[in-house]
């Protein structure tokens, strides 16, 4: 168990990725279904090689292997994937996986890419709460990332079905009913594993800083995302936010969460500094 | 030598006039074609009509004096001179008469390109005529690859696959918009045959409740039990907006009837649950501002047409590919009928048994030491034998079954020894 194999892991990831993304693009223009199937089976070669590259990790460094930013967005990426194929299950709905295989060929193309910073293996690592804390609140992002990939196809064909003449994405997406909730289910995963997350992460400060809440910028913002994806909930219950709004209040949260994600680390300081720079 | 001759007349040859004096009723259908296997020449017959072509397909001894037989027919029956419609007609033979046949089965020669109906028709025709057995060997193998054609290209093109009238470009419209359309609420404004199709396309998938709202309660009343629903007063249409999700509207008001604002104040009461208008008056009901709200759609009756048109455009796409099926059907029918002579049967039939011997005496000789002249008079014997069993038969296809049908015995023959494969 090196490194070395990790990489290699990865690489093949990559590639494995950027091959169903191919196969993908490829189904939404011809519409083949056999191509679909294809990239779904890429797409799942890819997820195994990338669950094995985080089991090396974690073989070698005993714990998550989210302590730099490279490992962190690779995690990411990896639950986004993992997500997506529930979600293809659970829902059958295929064509997110044109969403979905390039934005996880292009998280993951990325991660070679950054400077590793020599893992320093702090004490912080070793606790059942930050494992809760680190698994949650990353697959609750990948929830939203498909929430927002979800909204993002609602409003295309939302405006081919307005625009009347726009016949390409009419064909090819499936029903506004259909998008729309898909992504309200999304959003309710992504929030309850939010909620969860946020709840494990303050449990954690409170036992590694001794403080539940100490005003750190990331927390701020994800108090922040939290916040945004509560209303939004709030209204569709109450209000009947759905479609359109719905939509475009989806990819705007996904904004703030990645914000919260990348943003704040590079403009702000605060203690998770170090996990994704 | 038996031809293959197909006659017939169309809406691209024909006009609908024209074609209504030459039409037959499906009574018409068979006493015509048993009269048509009693011309001169004709040993099998087989006659379709629909409201867009009547087309004769024979298998003959004598072709011109079958088709001239078959044109004086039309005129008789039909009580037309043939003068009249003669220049309309047009004639196919052998190949061309079954690539003709393929291509209106698959509906790829019909007026909207991928309508169902045609192939059921002659499916309906061709099993009368079996049952009154007009058609023989050569037609009932046409006709049963014809039928193999059209299910292979409905099923590997995507001829039928999009919608190609109002009423049905509506209802793939609704299912783009909710999924499945079950347990929603339709409205009916004004009536309508356009409209109340479209209803009915609609009442086909289990919808939860329909609506009908008339300027005349009492028409009003009579269409809601036609659909199974409830009748509603005018008045209470914006009321209504609150619950119904689809609204087909068809009146002869010179305004609109459903308003932009009485959308908007819908909106919150509905939960923004998404509206979708379905407006076939002219002058429009619908006030098309309305598709400028979140979650409504409005579609005026040009919106559908230019819907139908490029799904017509998909589907004459999709039909080129039909073509390509129907090329390589053509060639293995083709391949099939000129088997069907006594010369080219006979000599496959010798070939096969030559090619037995062949293997046998090889077989018989591998493992036995015998010297040559022994293996040569085995050959000659075979040689002989061969001779002997293909006598009989040769004569008999020769002269003999000349007079009965020929075809018939040649297939019998094809595939007793499996010639064709």
């Amino acid at each position: 168990m090196t490194l070395d194999a990790m990489d290699a892991a990865i690489l093949i990831t990559i590639v494995l990725y950027m091959l169903s993304t191919a196969g993908y693009l490829a189904y939404f223009l011809l519409q083949k279904s056999r191509l679909q199937q294809a990239g779904l089976a890429l797409l799942l070669a890819g997820f195994l090689s990338h669950t094995a590259s985080i089991a090396i990790g974690y073989a070698h460094q005993g714990h998550i292997p989210v302590s730099n930013l490279p490992e962190t967005l690779s995690f990411a990426g990896w639950a986004v994937a993992g997500a997506f194929l529930v979600l293809h299950y659970r829902y059958n709905l295929k064509i997110l996986g044109v969403y979905a295989a390039p934005f996880v060929a292009l998280v993951m193309a990325i991660v070679p890419l950054l400077p590793k910073t020599p893992a320093e293996t702090p004490a912080v690592f070793k606790s059942f709460w930050l494992v809760a804390h680190v698994t949650a609140i990353f697959i609750g992002e990948a929830a939203f990332a498909l929430a927002a990939g979800a909204g993002l196809l609602y409003l295309l064909q939302d405006n081919a079905i307005k625009a009347k003449r726009s016949r390409f994405f009419f064909k090819r997406l499936p029903s506004l009913d259909l998008l729309d909730s898909t992504g309200y289910a999304c959003i309710v995963v992504g929030f309850s594993l939010l909620t969860l997350g946020l709840i494990t992460g303050l449990v954690y400060a409170k036992s590694f800083w001794g403080r539940f809440w100490s005003w750190d910028p990331k927390e701020v913002w994800s108090g922040i995302s939290w916040l945004f994806y509560a209303v939004l909930l709030h209204g569709r219950l109450t209000i009947g936010w759905r479609g359109r709004r719905s939509a475009i209040l989806a990819i705007v949260g996904f904004g703030v969460l990645l914000f919260t994600f990348l943003g704040v680390n590079f403009l702000m300081e605060g203690h998770h500094k170090g996990f994704t720079k | 030598m038996h031809d293959i001759v197909l006659i017939g007349i169309n809406h691209k040859t024909a006009s609908v006039e024209l074609r209504e004096c030459i039409g037959f009723s499906k009574d018409e259908t068979e006493t015509a074609t048993g009269a048509l296997r009693q011309l001169p020449g004709v040993c099998e017959s087989l006659l379709y009509s629909t409201c867009n072509r009547v087309e004769l397909l024979l298998v003959t001894e004598d072709k011109p004096v079958s088709v001239e037989a078959a044109k004086a027919f039309i005129s008789e029956f039909n009580q037309i001179p043939l003068a009249q419609f003669e220049s309309a007609l047009y004639i196919h033979e052998n190949d061309n008469a079954a690539r003709h046949l393929f291509r209106v089965a698959a509906s790829l020669d019909s007026m909207i390109v991928g309508e169902p109906q045609v192939l059921g028709q002659i499916k309906d025709a061709y099993r009368h005529a079996a049952e009154a057995k007009t058609t023989g060997v050569i037609l009932n193998r046409l006709l049963h690859r014809t039928f193999f054609v059209a299910k292979r290209i409905r099923t590997e093109t995507g001829i039928g696959d999009r919608a190609v009238s109002i009423s049905y470009a509506a209802v793939e419209l609704a299912r783009k918009i909710f999924g499945a359309l079950d347990g929603k609420r339709v409205l009916l404004i004004g009536a309508g045959e356009m409209a109340e199709l479209a209803v009915e396309h609609l009442l086909r998938h289990p919808v939860a409740e329909t609506f009908v709202a008339n300027r005349t309660f009492e028409n009003g009343l009579a269409l809601a039990s036609r659909f199974k629903g409830h009748a509603i007063r005018f008045e209470e249409i914006a009321e209504h907006l609150k619950q119904v999700d689809i609204i087909i509207s068809s009146t002869g008001a010179p305004g609109f009837v459903v308003t932009r604002n009485e959308v908007r104040n819908v909106a919150r009461a509905r939960k923004n649950r998404p509206l979708f208008f379905i407006d076939i008056a002219v002058p429009r009901d619908i006030d098309p501002d309305i598709n400028r709200l979140d979650n409504a759609y409005v579609y005026d009756i040009d919106d559908l047409k230019g819907v139908i048109e490029e799904n017509i455009e998909d589907r004459q796409k999709e039909a080129l590919k039909g073509e390509r099926i129907i090329d390589e059907a053509v060639v293995r029918f083709r391949e099939w009928h000129a088997g069907l002579e006594v010369v080219p049967t006979i000599v496959s039939l010798r070939q096969k048994l030559d090619a037995m011997a062949e293997t046998e005496i090889r077989r018989t000789l591998h493992g036995n030491a015998l010297p040559p002249e022994s293996a040569q008079a085995l050959s000659r014997m075979m040689a002989a034998f061969i001779n002997k069993v293909l006598h009989e038969p040769t004569v008999f296809l020769k002269h003999d079954g000349m007079q009965a049908n020929k075809a018939l015995y040649l297939d019998a023959v094809r595939k007793l020894f499996k010639l064709d494969e």
